[in-house]
């Protein structure tokens, strides 16, 4: 997972601007209140950078915004080192984008619906519309469908077809809004793949979802929001660096264990089976020598960085309801 | 940009039933009048009399009887779901970032809600004129006047006719383009739009309102008739016509005052 981070940058395309987004005090109000508050945004070019955040956090309201789709209450948005909305019309062309879910026309075939995207855009040559819709459809394992009816597609099917849409033209920006919504699990697998081959040709993809675990396995940065405000952001690698590791040990001596650990300063947990503990800088070999030197009988041991969830619980909150 | 959104609209089968009942509804006057026998001597709409004698005048006879409601309706319906459809669907985020300009796309639109007005129009001239002729004699035209025309310039005349009739619908239209951008809703705009048509139809015949009368989009719709008087007075119909392009002018500014500035959050 933490692979990608070190993934070199792509030779492709030099990059114009350091960042691909970037917002600064961001805000949108509707009435009193801040769905989106103050939001300092960096995304780097070149990286897949997932934007994470619970229902309501202001993640769609924020990417609408980066679209010139709805007019920040205040501070700025740049797109491509260039200002939006001002200068949309020049940036957009190079930014694909799927929110809030696919939107095509039901009456439409999957091909005519890309025909029509591809004609409303910036003048392009006509000639080789054809051809550019089939790349599109092929790309997103649509080909064979492409001459059923919007109407009779399933929601993963629906969802290719968004995404086909974003990428009728090379870009250098992907903005996507939760992608494998309502996908089967084959086609989380292509899109995942889909994503890092756009990313190895240049393309920054900046991508919002709640799965978690797949942001952990596509993306080189995070950002979590939430009520509005972000939270945090930064590359995934050094998040995990920073972030506490654990010890966990699968022991019939729950007793004995938990005093040896508590003997250096650790605070253990005691499980049914299991005795944890935040290791800070102990060394993991020494501990393990030292339970065993005590006579701790080890059925297991276990050092783990938590997971993106975990960081994502710690810095979200537990409750489950709709925060606003 | 306007190829492709007239295209769409065109391809469009609501678009295809809409035109088809706009032109069926000439057919079943044309039959009625030869079937069941016409109206009595001064009895009926003007023009539904003299299809009888001469097949072309059921054209206009289709004109006058489709004026009132079903070509308003069908505009209303169309200019209605312009903007608001897009929305409706979803389609509008996409087509603003793809990225299409919003005065762009509102001009694209525009274009072809006016182009339906005309095709819709013709659609029922053309259908009442040619069943028309089957079904009834054909001839030289008497003008309202009393005179009478070659059958060539009585042609020429309702094809004039049926561009009034297409002219004094815009009105209509650019109410209903400036509707369809203040909601999300599709069915809401065209409601809308109908409401305050039938609200003009309304107030135009409370007679106690007479002073704002003229005001009413509705008011000279039907002065496209002045076109068969042996000389043609345009008063009328160029009252009509400016009151159009008055209309215009306000809802086509409003509708793009209030489309370049809006949060597009469906």
């Amino acid at each position: 997972m933490t692979d990608l981070a070190l993934r070199p940058a792509p030779a492709s395309a030099p990059p114009t601007s350091a960042f691909a987004i970037r917002t600064n005090a961001l805000t949108k109000r509707f009435g009193d209140v801040a769905v989106v508050d103050q939001l300092d945004l960096e995304v780097p070019t070149g990286s897949v950078f997932g934007f994470l955040g619970p229902n309501g956090s202001g993640k769609t309201t924020t990417i609408r915004m980066l679209l010139g789709l709805i007019a920040p209450s205040a501070g700025t948005v740049e797109l491509l080192g260039r200002p939006i909305p001002q200068a949309a019309r020049e940036v957009l062309p190079a930014v694909g984008a799927l929110v809030e879910g696919p939107a095509c026309y039901p009456w439409l075939t999957g091909r005519q619906n890309l025909e029509r995207m591809d004609a409303v855009g910036p003048e392009r040559d006509r000639s080789t519309r054809h051809a550019r819709v089939d790349e599109a459809l092929e790309r997103v394992g649509l080909s064979a469908a492409a001459s059923k009816k919007y109407r009779a597609y399933s929601l993963g099917m629906r969802q290719r077809l968004g995404l086909a849409v974003a990428l009728l033209r090379p870009r250098r920006l992907l903005i996507l809004d939760e992608p494998t919504n309502g996908m089967d699990p084959q086609g989380t697998r292509e899109i995942r793949h889909l994503i890092r081959e756009l990313a190895a040709d240049g393309t920054t993809v900046f991508l919002s979802s709640h799965l978690l675990a797949e942001i952990e396995q596509v993306c080189t940065h995070v950002a979590v929001m939430n009520l509005g405000r972000l939270l945090t952001q930064g590359s995934l690698a050094a998040m995990q660096q920073n972030s506490t590791p654990r010890l966990r040990i699968d022991t019939p001596d729950l007793r004995l264990a938990a005093d040896t650990l508590a003997t250096i300063g650790l605070e253990p947990i005691t499980g049914p089976s299991t005795v944890s503990a935040d290791v800070m800088r102990a060394e993991p070999h020494e501990l393990c020598r030292m339970l065993v030197d005590a006579g701790v009988r080890v059925n297991g041991f276990a050092v783990e960085r938590p997971s993106l969830e975990d960081m994502f619980v710690a810095l979200t909150g537990e409750g489950f309801d709709v925060a606003r | 940009m306007l190829r492709a959104e007239l295209l769409h609209l065109f391809r469009r089968r609501r678009i295809h039933a809409l035109l088809g009942v706009l032109a069926a509804l000439p057919v079943v006057i044309v039959f009625v009048l030869k079937f069941a026998g016409g109206p009595g001597n001064g009895e009926g709409p003007t023009f539904l009399n003299q299809v009888t004698n001469n097949g072309v005048f059921a054209a206009l006879a289709a004109l006058t009887i489709t004026l009132p409601v079903f070509l308003p309706l069908a505009v209303s319906i169309v200019a209605g779901d312009a903007i608001a459809g897009e929305a409706t669907q979803g389609t509008l985020r996409y087509l603003l970032a793809r990225p299409t300009g919003r005065t762009r796309l509102l001009v694209a639109k525009a274009v072809a809600v006016v182009v339906f007005c005309f095709v819709a129009t013709l659609a029922v001239a053309v259908a009442g004129l040619v069943v028309g002729s089957i079904l009834f004699p054909v001839g030289r035209v008497v003008t309202l006047s009393g005179d009478t025309l070659s059958l060539w310039s009585g042609i020429l005349r309702i094809v004039g006719a049926a561009g009034v009739v297409s002219l004094s619908l815009l009105g209509l239209a650019a109410i209903g383009l400036f509707a369809s951008t203040l909601t999300d809703v599709a069915i809401g705009a065209m409601a809308g739009t109908l409401g305050v048509l039938i609200l003009s139809g309304v107030l135009d015949a409370i007679p106690q309102l007479s002073a704002i009368h003229p005001w009413m989009f509705t008011h000279g719709w039907l002065s496209f008739g002045d076109l068969l008087r042996t000389h043609v007075t345009w008063t009328a119909i160029g009252k009509n016509l400016a009151l159009q392009a008055g209309y215009v002018l306000v809802f086509a500014t409003a509708a793009w005052a209030r489309f370049t500035t809006k949060d597009v959050l469906a």
